[in-house]
């Protein structure tokens, strides 16, 4: 790169970069204009450019950011899965003299933008998101321990997402796999934008996670209504809990391993080169150090989510929720000792390489006691198969198949012959999909009356969910064959045609799944057209045993009228069982965080300021890192940060849910 | 269904054509056994819950009001004991099994036999083959024959091969799933894999780990003949002629797509060695060789450090303890 002077203003940027000569991204480009434009418009002829600022972009109540989460999580979704339907149609058409649609210039980018726009920008968010909206209302709290911290957390995520798009039409992205080992990543084998716009796109997003992490690991400690000790949390709240304790202690690690990278590429450090003393092999334990633990944070979660909905739809009390808890514990503590189970072909030791295997292996007996404790709750229940259920017993049956192959790959001679082929894609989808993906869903299923006060339509949801199971299973089936075929990964051409038979069936489960999340889309709409006919007007449409179904759906912006007292695992079936009777009269004022910009405008110049540092354009770098800083040090003056709701006003909410629930008869 | 998928699969691994799981190398076939071991031992856990999920949610559905309700049962200390102890049982059997066999089939340890029949001495001498990953193609040095090739492996049977592996830009896994595992090819650094093939055969080897635009042809044949016929192939490449010197490996070394097959009678001698330590090209320095000088600037540096201590120290017979201490830590160069 040193031969090209830089523009003193635009650095590396010209309109060479702005790749008007891909059809399909120019093609993408018009859709995406035209769609902006057509969104734009509608909400200007609807005036909701001001609720918009005001109710959502601002808004530093939990329950709103956390919807913003799903909303992030779902748009990115499309996206990531643009990228996969690109590749299984490449990978099912491009046999010996046919090259396929993609040359690897674009596959390569689409490979590595399809896997970190998944785990970062939509597996992220969606977990983040439940958390965020669930733990406050299930720990019986009026919003997270830091609220502005929320919403900056928030727009941390979302420009760093925004800038992995903006790498579509302006320059290009990595072509290195989605954790862009060096020195593949280094600027010797990639001197373009790609990697840059890698790199800051995930310092900005991991900046984000890593204070959500913060907030929620204070807000669950410190914010428990009375009576809740810590063994009396709900399990949800207790993988949320240790999910932040994982992004706490690993996201730094990410954070540092990438401003070396960026040290090597732009100022000529040698931590990962080749030469003088660098080591590419300390990039690849530092990142994996990071990067298994991230496996846990994801999954956590949802064997939160899972035990909340078994137990709710089996109408039983959670079986083992002490062995439970510390299933969780153990899991999280050795999701640090596994790292060198990714990389077992690097050529360590024996011994090494058996003691990361066989730590990988203990993992499996407390995920193991989980899996059976799901399954004695269901024992002796009365099982309701509404939809939540529906994707938890998709779970259960997919995830051990995953977990069987998983503790196969921690064998290290099986997994020398198993490494970075397509057995291993496999092996990682059924986890990811058959985990957190169904994870996901039942959550969305199972909560989404609470945060809008009516229920997900149960046909589309039916139809959503056997596209994406029968669909995971044709399209991740033949990848173990083929992975057992010596086929490996990240291939965008193939000399031999008996494997093309299992790509096309591979193909066409893709396709099938892209129906679950049309039907998806389809359920959302009909529900919210449907919605007088879904209503949930108790704020417990499930029967629920935790507190988040003893406020009304959707909660009111205090969450609680008055904070409630636990004195059980199970809290709100042990207060309906003592016929808790709801407050009525003697309601007070109630202290509130209050909305502000504050966090979306740092986030945004954040943002630009990783922009301006993938072009090293140094200028309005600096710039853009004096404001972000500036912004952040204005902000520290504003002392209008809280306000009352005043008594007056919750009567007047609280009166209202009186006569609703009254109609109903409840 | 996903039982009927599996069985599908099992089905399919008889008769399609895995090469993962009928290979026709001995290390290869040792790891495809213990991929069916462990994957038989972890059945006896998951089918079972798969069975178990399946039925209790069937048995328990809201509409079976026969079957009975417990709401408040939550706990069973013998159930507790099972849920723990039955998957901590088999990960004890499958911790001793991975132990036992990474130690065995460690790639960097020597061979001990060429197949189950026939034992090999433990001082036997294997054939090397050097093996360097280049953008986008294969280079393999014989320095026993004098030989190299390029996107051409050929070996004899039943003979114990000893690959030296190396890279020259970026990382790649040198692969060929017939013979044994994978192995990570790493520019600057040195890894090795000990197999043997046992049957003749023309089978396919590539990069197993995503190197960039060429990757997808990063490919070649390996050849498995008859020691005879490995004998006669080597004289021939000989009598073809070429040689490989640096200059040629530096042109050579350019990235490249789908590279015939070459053959050189002659290799420059040392070239591996120089490729690892990055100084092929004429006048860079090699690595070991700034390795050595660091090594002995540090060395000056402690001697001079040292000596002041001798001399500023009040107390001689803290500087006698201090030299003590400085003489008797090994130094690793």
């Amino acid at each position: 790169m040193e031969n090209h002077t830089l523009h003193p203003l635009l650095g590396r940027l010209s309109l060479d970069a702005i790749p008007y000569h891909e059809p399909i991204l120019v093609a993408t480009f018009t859709m995406v204009v035209l769609g902006g434009l057509a969104v734009m418009g509608a909400m200007t002829k609807y005036r909701l450019w001001g609720p918009l600022w005001r109710d959502w972009v601002t808004s530093i109540d939990h329950k709103k950011i956390g919807i913003m989460y799903m909303v992030l999580g779902l748009v990115m979704l499309l996206r990531g899965f643009a990228d996969a339907l690109m590749m299984r149609l490449q990978q099912a058409i491009a046999f010996g003299d046919s090259m396929g649609y993609l040359p690897p210039h674009h596959y390569d980018q689409i490979f590595t933008a399809h896997g970190v726009i998944m785990i970062f920008f939509v597996a992220m968010p969606f977990v983040t998101g439940l958390m965020n909206y669930v733990v406050p209302l299930q720990i019986g709290a009026r919003d997270v321990a830091f609220p502005f911290l929320n919403n900056f957390s928030f727009w941390m995520t979302a420009f760093g997402g925004g800038l992995t798009m903006v790498s579509l039409f302006v320059g290009e992205y990595a072509k290195t796999g989605w954790l862009a080992y060096p020195p593949l990543s280094g600027i010797l084998a990639s001197p373009d934008v790609g990697v840059d716009y890698y790199i800051w796109s995930l310092q900005v997003a991991g900046v984000g996670t890593l204070l959500s992490g913060v907030n929620l690991i204070a807000t669950i400690v410190k914010m428990r209504a009375p009576g809740m000790k810590l063994m009396k949390m709900p399990v949800f709240t207790w993988t949320s809990l240790c999910t932040n304790v994982l992004i706490v202690v690993t996201f730094p690690v990410l954070t540092a391993v990438l401003a070396m990278l960026s040290l090597d590429r732009t100022f000529g450090t040698h931590f990962f080169t080749s030469d003088f003393g660098g080591d590419s092999m300390l990039y690849v334990n530092l990142i994996w150090i990071w990067g298994h633990p991230e496996v846990y944070i994801l999954v956590l979660p949802v064997f939160g989510v899972f035990s909340e909905i078994v137990s709710t739809f089996s109408g039983k009390r959670l079986f083992g929720y002490t062995s439970m808890v510390y299933a969780t514990v153990v899991i999280t503590i050795l999701s640090y000792l596994v790292w060198l189970h990714h990389f077992f072909t690097m050529g360590s030791g024996a011994s090494v390489n058996s003691f990361f295997g066989i730590t990988t292996m203990i993992i499996s007996i407390p995920t193991g006691a989980k899996i059976f404790n799901w399954l004695f709750t269901m024992y002796r229940g009365r099982i309701r198969f509404e939809l939540p259920m529906m994707w938890t017993i998709a779970f259960m049956i997919t995830f051990v198949i995953g977990g069987m192959t998983g503790v196969l790959l921690a064998v290290p001679p099986a997994d020398f012959v198993l490494h970075n082929s397509l057995f291993l894609i496999a092996h990682f989808h059924n986890v990811i999909i058959g985990g957190v993906v169904f994870g996901v869903f039942a959550a969305i299923n199972y909560w989404f009356p609470k945060a809008f006060g009516y229920k997900l339509d149960v046909f589309w949801g039916k139809v959503s969910f056997w596209c994406w199971v029968v669909g995971f299973y044709l399209a991740f089936m033949p990848l173990y064959v083929l992975g057992l075929m010596g086929v490996t990964r990240r291939m965008s051409h193939f000399e031999d045609p008996s494997l093309q038979i299992w790509f096309q069936v591979a193909a066409v489960g893709a396709v099938l799944i892209a129906g679950g999340i049309g039907s998806m889309l389809v359920q959302f709409y009909v529900s919210y057209r449907r919605r007088d006919a879904l209503r949930d007007v108790t704020g417990d449409p499930w029967d629920g045993r935790t507190l988040e179904w003893s406020t009304s759906s959707p909660p009111p912006d205090y969450n609680f009228a008055f904070t409630p007292r636990v004195y059980d695992n199970d809290t709100w079936t042990d207060m309906k069982r003592k016929n808790y009777l709801r407050p009525v009269k003697d309601f007070v004022a109630i202290h509130m965080p209050k909305n502000t910009a504050a966090g979306f405008v740092i986030a945004g110049l954040s943002a630009a300021t990783g922009f301006a540092l993938v072009w090293q354009m140094w200028i309005f770098a600096v710039l853009g890192l004096v404001a972000t800083v500036g912004a952040a040090i204005i902000h520290t003056f504003n002392y209008k940060r809280d306000y009352y709701i005043p008594a007056e006003e919750v009567v007047v909410t609280e009166a209202e849910r009186t006569r609703i629930l009254e109609a109903a008869n409840v | 269904m996903p039982i009927l998928l599996l069985l599908l699969a099992a089905v399919c691994l008889t008769g399609c054509n895995t090469v993962v799981m009928n290979p026709a190398g001995d290390v290869a076939s040792q790891q495809a056994h213990l991929v069916t071991i462990s994957t038989l031992l972890m059945l006896l856990i998951i089918v079972p819950v798969i069975a178990l999920t399946v039925l209790f949610a069937w048995r328990y559905r809201k509409g079976n009001t026969n079957a009975k309700y417990t709401p408040d049962w939550d706990h069973s200390t013998q159930l507790e004991l099972v849920i723990w102890g039955a998957p901590l049982m088999i990960i004890i059997v499958l911790g001793l099994l991975t132990w036992i066999s990474t130690h065995l089939l460690d790639p960097y340890r020597p061979l001990s036999r060429i197949d189950e029949k026939r034992p090999l001495a433990a001082d036997h001498k294997p054939l090397v083959v050097q093996v360097v990953a280049m953008d986008w193609k294969w280079l393999f040095i014989y320095p026993e024959q004098g030989i190299a090739t390029v996107n051409e492996l050929v070996t004899p049977v039943d003979t114990p091969i000893r690959f030296k592996i190396t890279a020259s830009t970026v990382m790649n896994s040198f692969y060929i799933p017939a013979l044994a595992g994978q192995i990570y090819a790493m520019p600057g650094m040195d890894t090795t894999l000990n197999a043997v093939l046992n049957k003749p055969g023309t089978y396919e080897g590539f990069s197993a780990n995503y190197s960039g635009a060429g990757f997808s042809h990063m490919r070649f044949k390996y050849h498995g003949m008859s020691t005879a016929d490995f004998d006669a192939w080597v004289a021939k490449t000989k009598a073809g002629g070429g040689a490989l010197n640096r200059a040629d490996y530096l042109a050579l070394e350019k990235p490249s797509e789908r590279e015939p097959v070459r053959r050189y009678a002659t290799v420059e001698n040392e070239l591996y060695t120089a490729i690892i330590n990055r100084c092929v090209e004429p006048g860079s320095t090699c690595a070991s060789q700034t390795m050595a000088d660091d090594a002995a600037r540090v060395r000056a540096v402690t001697a001079k450090k040292e000596m002041e201590a001798r001399i500023c120290t009040p107390s001689d017979t803290y500087a006698e303890a201090k030299q003590v201490a400085l003489v008797s830590t090994p130094r690793k160069n």
